[in-house]
């Protein structure tokens, strides 16, 4: 197997190093990937949407249906690891380790037995447990909120410079997963529950799709945010640029998440408890 | 031999994308286990992004974002002073969709070894035939 | 664009590929995959696509590596090949 396998590799390297005599040499800015549509991009952006990053304005404006359905793929791969993992039935033993704060002493309490609630004195611990880290969970608590300042700033700021919606979605779910590794699972879900992570990513895509038919509801095409115009307040240009950020904070909120409900899921796969 | 060497500084960057792809596809069909497996999948999926954005490298060019002060008024843009923005743009989503994909792979072998208790391919089947 | 630089980079990352898929422990692969999403993410700014570069070193080099390495704790962690 591994000595076919590397015919296999050997043979179809060789033909693609053959094509690849064709290509254009490397940086040419004549070549054909580079000379038929995006000059008009890189000429007409700034007119068209008054948005300095051609990136973003090609994202989400000229090529908003592949965006909007690309959410709708992140959207569906969240519901797909909830599907597959997702359990309710207890571990096999249904046991639980609580640990009683003053003295230290770590209790076992079988399925039968009653659980304790989390308080001052007893705190429920995972089966892989360390001991608190004061330095760790510290520098978490005062890390989490520039983070999630800074996710915010590059979804507002994706107009400006390197950033956007997906960017700054992925840092805020970033946000949620050092504070789910620092403390523990359950702590997060309390924070941020399994529902209203769904609820969130739906919210996104619905913040989207929304903006989509809410141009066409006033005459113009779907995804045309020109037609925000009045409601909005400000000439067509500008109206392309705010649609952009409605856009965008669908999209973070979306990536967002989705992010979260992942990590939830493969974490603990799928049972909620105890994290990594 | 001095047309040889440009053939090879300007072909040296495809040829070395190949070979990482070609790294990747390695991985998928040969490597047993199925997190290898996975992890060969992404070797393959960065090095297509490379190539794609490759194509859209300019020389002489800068990042695809406009020099912008004063917001009312529109100098005239050259194309070839920006890099194309295109690649770029499809592939970021392509990024993103990875890390989704990504994420169900991973569920999916969760389950496999919640059934299995096992990532090797060969013992999976043997397991399979078992029952 | 400076090609030397590139080239270095490019080779460091083939030796990463390789490395990711040859380490024996799985939890070493998912940390040497992270740090071939890093130089994957280096060799994108220096060809000027700086947003997709921003979205690797968030998404390839952050995220993904938690999630092999959270899959790799459910699972098992030695492997045959």
């Amino acid at each position: 197997m591994r000595i076919v396998g590397l015919i296999l590799v050997v043979i179809l390297g060789s033909v693609l190093f053959y094509g690849s005599l064709a290509f254009p040499p490397w940086g040419d800015p004549a070549s054909p990937a580079s000379s038929h549509l995006s000059p008009y991009y890189i000429e007409k952006a700034m007119e068209d949407t008054s948005v300095p990053n051609l990136v973003t304005a090609v994202l989400a404006d000229y090529r908003g249906y592949d965006t909007m359905f690309e959410t709708i793929v992140i959207f569906a791969a969240g519901i797909a690891c909830i599907v597959l993992l997702r359990t309710f039935k207890e571990t096999e033993s249904g046991s639980r380790l609580y640990r009683h704060i003053p003295t230290g002493i770590t209790l076992k309490i079988d399925k039968k037995g009653r659980f304790p609630e989390d308080s001052v004195v007893f705190e429920r611990i995972d089966s892989h447990w360390v001991p608190h880290d004061l330095i760790v969970k510290t520098t978490c608590r005062l890390i989490v909120p520039f983070i999630q300042i800074f996710a915010l700033y590059v979804i507002a700021h994706g107009h400006h410079s390197p950033g956007g919606g997906f960017q700054g979605g992925v840092i805020l779910g970033a946000a949620m997963i050092i504070y789910a590794i620092a403390f523990n699972l359950r702590s997060a879900i309390r924070r941020m529950s399994e529902r209203s992570a769904v609820m969130l990513s739906s919210l996104g895509v619905f913040i989207y799709a929304g903006t989509g038919a809410l141009c066409m509801l006033f005459g113009l095409n779907y995804l045309d945010y020109s037609a925000l115009a009045g409601l909005l307040g400000v000439d067509p240009v500008t109206a392309r640029s705010h649609g952009i950020l409605i856009v965008e904070i669908g999209v973070g909120i979306a990536v967002m998440a989705v992010i979260v409900t992942l990590y939830y899921n493969l974490a603990s796969a799928g049972r909620h408890d105890e994290g990594l | 031999m001095d047309a040889l060497l440009n053939i090879l500084i300007s072909k040296a960057n495809y040829w070395l994308y190949i070979i990482l792809m070609m790294i990747g596809l390695y991985g998928i069909m040969v490597k047993k286990n199925l997190v290898k497996k996975i992890i060969g999948l992404n070797i393959l999926q960065t090095a297509v992004i490379l190539f794609f954005i490759s194509v859209g490298a300019k020389e002489k060019a800068t990042i695809p974002i406009i020099e912008h002060g004063n917001d009312t008024v529109h100098a005239a843009v050259s194309a070839s002073h920006y890099i194309n923005p295109l690649p770029h743009v499809l592939m970021l989503t392509a990024i993103v969709v990875a890390v989704a994909t990504l994420g169900v792979a991973l569920a999916l072998v969760i389950r496999i070894h919640q059934q299995y208790h096992t990532l090797e391919e060969e013992e999976i089947l043997k397991r399979i035939q078992e029952t | 664009m400076i090609w030397q630089i590139e080239i270095t980079i490019l080779i460091i990352v083939i030796i990463l590929a390789v490395g990711a898929l040859g380490v024996k422990d799985l939890l070493g692969a998912a940390i040497l995959f992270g740090a071939y999403s890093f130089m994957m993410c280096l060799l994108w700014a220096i060809m000027g696509a700086v947003d997709v570069a921003f979205t690797e070193a968030s998404v390839g080099a952050g995220v993904s590596t938690v999630m092999f390495v959270a899959a790799v704790f459910r699972t098992s962690r030695r492997t045959e090949d």
